[in-house]
């Protein structure tokens, strides 16, 4: 047996060491990782996938340290990936979330990973992807996503979620208008957090407004609810949990819990194949840079040609 | 194969709150193009293992100004062994009296960062470990 596989099997068997590495060669794709996801795919199709998004210092990692308290009150396992931005100066991430959470660090039924938004050209959602079948396969009946509810990236990996949660607080009432395009449309659950705060009320009322209106949430049979939470506090978290749990019964009932389960793998495999093929791209232009430098200078229609060129040189990789 | 950055963990041990220079080192291994996950202060040796097991770093930094690094750094190591993770280089920082280097290296730390230290040379010795460490698993 090969080395990765002796791991996954480690991996699939409560080793978090090995369960670490395996989410390090799923980070990028390989021959490696593609017979990884193989295997993992076979296995998951089973946790509950919750996606917790929005805005920056709006408490999104404090919030999601209490709901796996709740959940471990009830006996579930839980795993967390927590994407954070990369720094687009220096390619470097810091990355803290985590920091919200270590209390649960040395449960032996939670894992937490933090995961650099740039991961590989464009690889953020299939390295997320991935990952997600990992915690699925390792047996975790939750998987918490943690995005900055910003970027295409974000509202995809949302949109693979059961469950989607986003997260806004006091005092930025007005600007639900503003973030209403993206993420924040989204959402089954919307919590208003930080909700000690005296600003809460009007916020709530703001939020509640457009609800009802039908300016937010996903036009679905599943009404969004509002939950208000204070973290920190640990104010709503039991309320919270229970909606988010509602909304498990809800699509579980329906086979919208089957319906994203397969919309993901459909999703990883197009962009593991786009992936492939990108790069194959890109390796036989710079093969052939002289070839097309030639030929858009010369060419009378070069872009045809040049592709035409590139698809020829494909095949014979 | 394309690899991932070089993962680095940045905690603190044990009973002492004085977190900025922690902070400035993970900010400073940030800017020069690392993945830096901070834990933050009052950690324990257990936590500190835990999670750099499960984001599977490079490196481990740890800094103590409390005077307790002895007996932290010695639980560490000893974890780090059991879990079968002594391939995991540590680096400490803080102050950290001139007799007690020795005796932090003679149990496995690789290297010991003195107040003053600049922070390019921290930048390059976690640069070098990691890239030793990433070599030894290829």
């Amino acid at each position: 047996m090969e080395h990765y596989m002796k791991l996954l099997v480690r991996a699939l068997n409560n080793d978090k060491l090995a369960l670490g590495k395996i989410l390090t060669i799923l980070e990028t794709p390989s021959i490696e990782s593609s017979r990884i996801l193989k295997e993992l795919i076979s296995r998951s199709g089973k946790a509950h996938v919750i996606g917790v998004t929005g805005i920056p210092g709006s408490g999104k990692s404090t919030l999601i340290s209490k709901i796996i308290t709740a959940y471990r009150r009830r006996g579930l396992k839980v795993a967390v990936l927590a994407i954070d931005p990369t720094s687009p100066l220096s390619r470097g991430a810091l990355m803290a979330d985590r920091l919200r959470m270590q209390e649960h660090t040395i449960d032996p039924n939670v894992f937490i990973r933090s995961v650099a938004s740039k991961g590989l050209k464009g690889g953020l959602s299939l390295a997320a992807l991935g990952m997600i079948e990992a915690f699925d396969a390792a047996g975790y009946d939750k998987v918490i996503v943690e995005t900055v509810g910003v970027g295409q990236a974000d509202v995809d990996i949302m949109n693979i979620a059961h469950t989607i949660v986003v997260v806004t607080m006091p005092g930025v009432g007005d600007e639900i208008q503003a973030l209403k395009a993206g993420v924040m449309e989204i959402g089954d659950i919307y919590v208003l957090n930080k909700s000690d705060k005296p600003e809460a009320n009007q916020t709530l009322e703001h939020l509640s407004f457009a609800l009802e209106t039908g300016e937010l949430g996903r036009k679905r049979l599943w009404k969004p609810k509002i939950v208000k939470t204070s973290a920190i506090l640990g104010q709503g978290i039991e309320e919270l949990v229970e909606v988010i749990e509602d909304h498990y019964e809800h699509i579980t009932n329906s086979d919208e819990f089957k319906r994203k389960i397969k919309s993901r793998r459909r999703e990883l495999l197009k962009l593991y194949v786009k992936y492939v093929i990108d790069t194959r791209v890109e390796e036989t232009i710079d093969r052939l840079s002289d070839v097309v430098d030639k030929l858009i200078v010369e060419s009378e229609d070069p872009y045809r040609e040049i592709e035409n060129l590139i698809i020829q040189n494909l095949k014979s990789v | 194969m394309i690899r991932r950055e070089t993962k680095v963990l940045v905690a603190k041990l044990g009973l002492n709150g004085h977190d900025r220079g922690a902070k400035v080192v993970a900010r400073a291994l940030k800017d020069a193009g690392l993945e830096v996950i901070y834990t933050g202060i009052r950690q324990t040796p257990e936590q500190v293992v835990e999670a750099a097991l499960q984001e599977d770093v490079d490196v481990i930094g740890v800094s103590i100004l409390s005077g307790a690094h002895i007996h932290h750094i010695s639980r560490l190591m000893k974890l780090l062994d059991e879990k079968k993770a002594s391939h995991i280089p540590v680096v400490v920082g803080g102050t950290i009296p001139l007799p007690d280097i020795p005796k932090l290296k003679s149990i496995g730390v690789k290297e010991v960062f003195l107040p003053g230290t600049p922070l390019t040379t921290i930048v390059e010795v976690v640069k070098k470990l990691a890239d030793k460490k990433r070599r030894a698993e290829e």
